[in-house]
């Protein structure tokens, strides 16, 4: 059977969930190998993990000349290893440093390339992939038809399912160009953790905007009591209310949770698009007109500032 | 110095945006206009060049797409960049982003063979159809330029350029030296609008107009029957069932929307 290359997504050796997602995704196509862009002393540690959801190998890209510089380099080493691979298929989760790398990969390889695909199943000639276009209005599904299919995939577009794999660590060296350092992270600043899940991973998101008048405690509160992300719409970050790093929609994240749940949100196609995927949709919004109802699967017109604390009060209630 | 602002053409996303019966974006039946991800590239070409009083800069924008990209093109000329270049021919329909890219990179090289040099290539963080937010990796890729993408202030002195950016975990700021491609988020500051002269003296400025015979490329490298992808179907999202909506009265909206979640064993 022939490899599927799927890229981890990490942090420091912390392995996320959308990796285990691509595995399980890479089983239908192939037999999955994970690339580990990392550090060596983390490989072990990482490789368990991801043999519990099939990775047969795990190959080990040592990032110490890789980090410090922008996309050109990672794509240089996947390219690398591709060659000597010959995967039939390279998946990445889909972030928007992980498309660009895809992209370079894609000239490299002489290779047509997919993003934001939210399924990908085996097909004649190779795998289809699903992806949600124009703000989620239309669903399309496409395939690469040159070179080896490189798809990056989002968050949350397929159950993680167990089964076992080998993962046998082989180290994989890289030479990097000295033309693919010519953009050089100088400075990095860690976001601080919230302790709350990951914007994009998690099952549940409450966000807020503008109709938060820029108070978030209610919808942090009700955020925590059901352990969802906090997320908000760009009003509510132009404002400088929350950070950018929050933001729902074209132009920030796209989640695709279980539950979502905008409050003192209007619904303007920019921020659908970053949502309107979502299982099920609430919306808490004093106006009755607002173009958000026109999405939700459960509406309370109201104040969100009377609606939310109440209730958290109550889901925190029964949680006893 | 030569700067190039790559701008896209692309229908309204508030209007109803459709596909055409061979898959591609329904571009002319839609109104379209110049991509507002792409008005944050013009401002920051266009502050790049006000912060170097004295030096002598020309803006030139780039449009690939077809007749009526012009609009997206003349919309640049109005906020104030020199000159357009739009590359417009039958063959580029339905191109891919490594179709695109090529196109876009080969239009990049011709500039830099009227103009002298390009010493900076300003992309938008995005296209609001595709949202593919790959070309412009794409376009460094292709020629070999570092790309500094998805700033959100951006600095320069001399050569050098400082961005600062918002990666998934963290803020970095990058650097490096020109020439490079640089792509700007909204993040990066608003854009100005066309004043009353601006739209005036765009009517006077260059537009040139190439064919892919003018770039030297081969019209079998692009377009939609020789894409390296491949649309097989597009279905129109059903609409969502109309949900149940509640007023809130004393209350009565939380105790609501807290039996909704735990109907749905969210609680
Ligand atoms: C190129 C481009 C990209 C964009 N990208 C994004 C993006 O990524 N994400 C994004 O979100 N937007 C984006 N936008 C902006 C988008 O068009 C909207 O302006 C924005 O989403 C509005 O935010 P909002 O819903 O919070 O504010 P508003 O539209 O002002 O809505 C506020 C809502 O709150 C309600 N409200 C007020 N008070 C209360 C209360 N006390 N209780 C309950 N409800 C209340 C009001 O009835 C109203 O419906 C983008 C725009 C452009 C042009
Ligand atoms: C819904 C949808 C999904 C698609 N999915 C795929 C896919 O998975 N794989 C694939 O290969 N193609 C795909 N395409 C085709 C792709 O969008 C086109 O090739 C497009 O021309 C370039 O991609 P983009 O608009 O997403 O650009 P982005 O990468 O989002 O553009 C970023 C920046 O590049 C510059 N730029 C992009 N296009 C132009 C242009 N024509 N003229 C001038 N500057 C430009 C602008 O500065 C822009 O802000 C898709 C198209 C649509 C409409």
């Amino acid at each position: 059977m022939s490899e599927v290359l799927v890229v981890v997504d990490h942090a420091d050796g912390e392995v996320k969930k959308p990796t285990y997602e691509l595995l399980t995704i890479a089983r239908r196509l192939g037999e999955p190998a994970a690339v580990f862009f990392g550090s060596p002393d983390k490989a072990d540690a990482v490789a368990e993990k991801v043999k519990r959801y099939g990775a047969a190998k795990v190959y080990v890209v040592d990032d110490a000349q890789i980090k410090g510089f922008l996309v050109a380099p990672k794509a240089e080493a996947l390219q690398q290893l591709a060659e000597q691979a010959q995967p039939s298929a390279v998946l990445l989760p889909s972030s928007y440093e992980n498309k660009e790398v895809a992209g370079r990969l894609a000239i490299k390889l002489g290779s047509g390339v997919i993003t934001d695909a939210v399924d990908v199943e085996p097909g004649e000639g190779g795998p289809v992939t699903t992806q949600s276009v124009f703000a989620g209005n239309y669903t399309v599904r496409a395939k690469v038809t040159q070179g080896t299919p490189i798809i990056t995939v989002k968050p949350n577009s397929a159950a993680p399912e167990e089964a076992e794999g080998a993962g046998t660590v082989e180290a994989f060296s890289a030479t990097i160009s000295d033309a693919a350092r010519g953009a050089q992270v100088v400075a990095s600043q860690p976001r601080q953790s919230t302790g709350r899940p990951e914007l994009t991973e998690a099952a549940i998101v409450v966000s807020g905007g503008r109709g938060t008048g820029g108070d978030f405690a209610p919808v942090e509160g009700f955020a925590d009591s059901l352990g969802a992300a906090v997320g908000a719409s760009r009003a509510a970050v132009d404002s400088g209310w929350m950070p950018h790093a929050y933001q729902v929609g074209q132009t920030g994240k796209t989640v695709s949770p279980q539950l979502y749940v905008a409050n003192g949100i209007s619904g303007a196609i920019q921020h659908r698009a970053g949502m309107q995927t979502s299982k099920t949709i609430v919306a808490v919004n004093k106006d009755p007109e607002a173009p958000i109802f026109e999405l939700v699967d459960f509406g309370v017109v109201g104040d969100l500032h009377a609606v939310l604390p109440a209730a958290t009060e109550k889901v925190n209630e029964r949680k006893g | 110095m030569n700067i190039v602002v790559c701008v896209k053409y692309v229908p309204d996303s508030t209007a109803d945006r459709r596909f055409e019966d061979d898959l591609t974006v329904d571009r002319v039946g839609v109104d379209g206009l110049l991509s507002e991800l792409d008005e944050y590239a013009v401002e920051q070409a266009l502050q790049f060049r006000e912060k170097r009083d004295g030096e002598d800069i020309t803006v030139t924008v780039l449009t690939v797409g077809p007749e009526k990209a012009v609009d997206a093109a003349r919309k640049a000329l109005q906020m104030g960049a020199d000159k357009a270049v739009h590359v417009v021919d039958e063959a580029i329909a339905g191109s891919d982003y490594v179709a695109t890219s090529l196109v876009l990179a080969k239009a990049v090289e011709k500039i830099r063979e009227t103009e002298g040099s390009v010493d900076l290539v300003v992309c938008g963080m995005a296209s609001t159809d595709g949202v593919g937010s790959v070309v412009p990796a794409m376009l460094s890729e292709r020629l070999g330029l570092p790309q500094v993408t998805l700033a959100s202030v951006v600095e320069s002195q001399g050569d050098q350029v400082r961005i600062k950016r918002d990666n998934e975990g963290s803020t970095e700021v990058v650097g490096a030296t020109l020439p490079i491609v640089l792509s700007v988020t909204d993040q990066s500051g608003e854009a100005r609008y066309p004043s009353f002269k601006g739209i005036m003296a765009a009517k006077k400025k260059p537009l040139e107009t190439y064919s892919l015979a003018d770039l030297g490329v081969d019209a079998g490298q692009v377009g939609l029957s020789v894409a390296w992808t491949q649309v097989e179907d597009a279905a129109a999202r059903p609409p969502r069932t109309a949900g149940e909506i509640v007023t809130d009265e004393d209350g009565s909206g939380a105790d609501a929307l807290v039996g909704f979640l735990a109907s749905k064993k969210f609680i």
